[in-house]
């Protein structure tokens, strides 16, 4: 907050010194780094950053407040005997619905996008392309009409599916399948089509083409859309809340809406969000280590891995 | 192309067949079939169904033929009839998020291009920190607004101790600019990153020549880089602002307020409510076909600007 307050002081003699030097040299030196901008920059990076800093302080605090500091303790963690993480009934299921639908939305998500990526890459015909629109479409698509397009077809044609664990997997293979099928798809562009022509000339099966020569080359978009799956269902709201049921299926983050809507906040609640953070962050770190090894034989800058477990490509 | 194809697979009896690789992709067709194309459909076929005349709830309808345009009717007069209260929420949502997309980009802009263009050596370290909100949930993005913004939040507190304001502001209270800057402050993680690889993406030479050609730094900026970025800033606010648009809980957690309602969060509430479940799915359809048109800009350009880089 106190840099923010000082900020202006800073940009206004900036550019005042800026307009004295350039009435003396129009053209004073063109390669000098820009404080101006480099400042902002922070600024920004502030403000992104140090409320959610704050908040996790919070997660910490030894009192029912979110804003008043009242000294530090585990006691919403798990010394608490009745609200902490550990012990509420409700806040510790929502744990275990988040990595449960995480887990299950990776394991079938993955595969399908990588078989879809793979048919339609090298298939090549009206069909292909047709699809291949409609993934790149649901990728586009603002999730809170894809939730409720979910929500009516499994309340009023698929009535089999109930509302629950199974419709909000279905809801997250369908809106996380598009980032398998684009990584690997972009992927196979870049690897072009001499190795498996090769493969088939040494005479090589279609399988064993797919098992010897893609997979292995395939392996690091494979598994970064894995990465990118995983810590997706892990941030996701809007699929999970219009799909879940009862408190059995409420996974965190809707948990986290509902409970600080309905005037139930507490740090036990910033708890909840520290350690989706800390999971999305542990995940993060091995998906970037994890790509960095299994792309260590291409000539990379650090930045290229960051980028392909963000999906910023 | 098609040709050089045909005669290599003639030579090579082993190379995998076009139905290989058609059934490689028939479960990824038949899913997104079943659980992307039919779901829509069912928003169509709910929107356009009829209302059970007891209960009032929507009957859905799936044969085109007999179509009703009851809900149609329900949702226009609320729209635009007497008792209106839909017409004003649409007309806030398009305002939130215009004036959330043009001042994120505002925002994101500088600091992308500084990180694309001068971070040098520290660029990981800046794109580490720049990306570590999309990481961070969302929910836990705006708790940490929340605990700021409470009447005896940190916010509060540093603005009474600069004697900015006499006594603490009820940020919380429904105050639409506490929902604008929650809007901002959730996607412009998303905004920031498609901003960044397209500024880095941009040729070094094109800047060193605009500079050699005698422009200043500033003329090299707006008539080179800036021209160069118009497709990233073009797919970086639709990526932005496409989510906004169906937000239904970033206002609800920061203001809870009638007066602060967007239309995500209209729809999302009569979800919830079975006889009006048939107006939801008219305002889904209606937000759907406002949206078709850009949405169907940014496939079209993503996959243009991806042959490109091929």
């Amino acid at each position: 907050m106190t840099a923010s307050a000082t900020a202006p002081t800073i940009e206004r003699s900036e550019t005042q010194g800026r307009g004295a030097l350039s009435r003396l040299r129009p053209r004073s030196n063109p390669w000098r780094h820009p404080w101006l901008l480099e400042g902002f920059t922070w600024l920004y990076l502030i403000w992104s950053l140090v409320p959610i800093a704050i908040a996790v302080l919070f997660s910490f605090n030894n009192g029912r407040s979110q804003s008043a500091w009242q000294g530090f303790s585990w006691r919403w963690y798990f010394a608490d005997p009745i609200n902490s993480v550990l012990h509420d009934p409700a806040l510790h299921a929502a744990v275990i619905q988040t990595l449960r639908l995480s887990v299950y939305t990776t394991l079938i998500a993955v595969p399908l996008g990588v078989a879809f990526a793979l048919g339609i890459n090298r298939w090549r015909g009206y069909t292909a392309s047709t699809f291949n629109f409609v993934m790149i479409l649901s990728f586009v698509i603002p999730e809170l009409i894809f939730g409720v397009a979910m929500f009516f077809v499994f309340q009023y044609l698929f009535t089999f599916v109930h509302l629950g664990t199974l419709a909000q997997t279905l809801g997250l293979v369908t809106w996380n399948v598009s980032w398998p099928a684009i990584i690997v798809q972009a992927r196979l562009v870049t690897i072009g089509k001499q190795y498996e022509e090769a493969a088939a000339d040494l005479g090589a099966t279609p399988l064993q083409i797919m098992r010897r020569v893609m997979m292995p080359l395939l392996a690091p978009a494979v598994f970064a859309s894995a990465v990118l799956v995983f810590s997706s269902v892990i941030d996701d709201f809007v699929i999970v809340d219009l799909l879940f049921s009862n408190a059995s299926n409420t996974p965190m983050s809707v948990l986290i809406y509902s409970q600080q809507r309905g005037g139930n906040g507490g740090p036990a609640l910033n708890a909840l969000g520290t350690i989706m953070l800390v999971m999305s962050f542990v995940i993060a770190v091995a998906g970037y280590l994890g790509y960095r090894w299994m792309t260590r034989g291409e000539r990379l800058d650090s930045t290229a891995a960051l980028t392909a477990i963000t999906g910023a490509d | 192309m098609s040709v050089q194809r045909g005669t290599l697979g003639r030579r090579q009896p082993r190379a995998p067949h076009r139905l290989f690789w058609a059934a490689l992709a028939l479960p990824g067709i038949i899913w997104l079939a079943l659980l992307f194309i039919v779901p829509f459909y069912a928003i169509v076929a709910i929107a356009a169904g009829r209302v059970n005349q007891l209960f009032g709830y929507p009957v859905a309808v799936w044969n085109p033929a007999q179509w009703s345009s009851v809900n149609f009717a329900t949702t226009w007069h609320d729209i635009a009839g007497s008792s209106a209260f839909v017409g004003p929420i649409i007309i806030r949502t398009i305002v939130y998020v215009a004036i959330a997309s043009l001042l994120s980009l505002l925002i994101a802009y500088p600091a992308a291009y500084f990180v694309a263009r001068f971070a040098g050596r520290r660029k990981g370290f800046f794109l580490v920190l720049l990306i570590a909100p999309f990481w961070i949930s969302y929910m836990m993005r705006m708790l940490a607004w929340i605990d700021l913004l409470q009447t005896d939040g940190y916010v509060n507190k540093v603005l009474t101790f600069l004697h900015l304001v006499s006594h603490p502001v009820d940020w919380l209270g429904g105050q639409s600019y506490t929902v604008v800057l929650g809007l901002i402050y959730g996607y412009i993680p998303y905004l920031i990153l498609v901003l960044y690889a397209g500024l880095d993406r941009i040729d070094g030479a094109l800047l060193e020549a605009g500079r050699d050609l005698g422009l200043g730094r500033v003329g090299t900026f707006l008539r080179v880089t800036l021209p160069l970025s118009r497709q990233p800033i073009m797919t970086g606010m639709l990526i932005t602002a496409l989510p906004m648009l169906g937000d239904y809980f970033t206002n609800q957690l920061l203001s809870g307020a009638a007066g602060t309602t967007m239309l995500g969060t209209t729809i999302d509430d009569q979800l919830s409510t079975q006889a009006l479940q048939g107006e939801g799915a008219v305002l889904s359809l209606l937000l759907l076909l406002v949206l078709v048109v850009p949405m169907v800009y940014y496939v079209v350009a993503t996959n243009r600007s991806s042959r490109e880089a091929a």
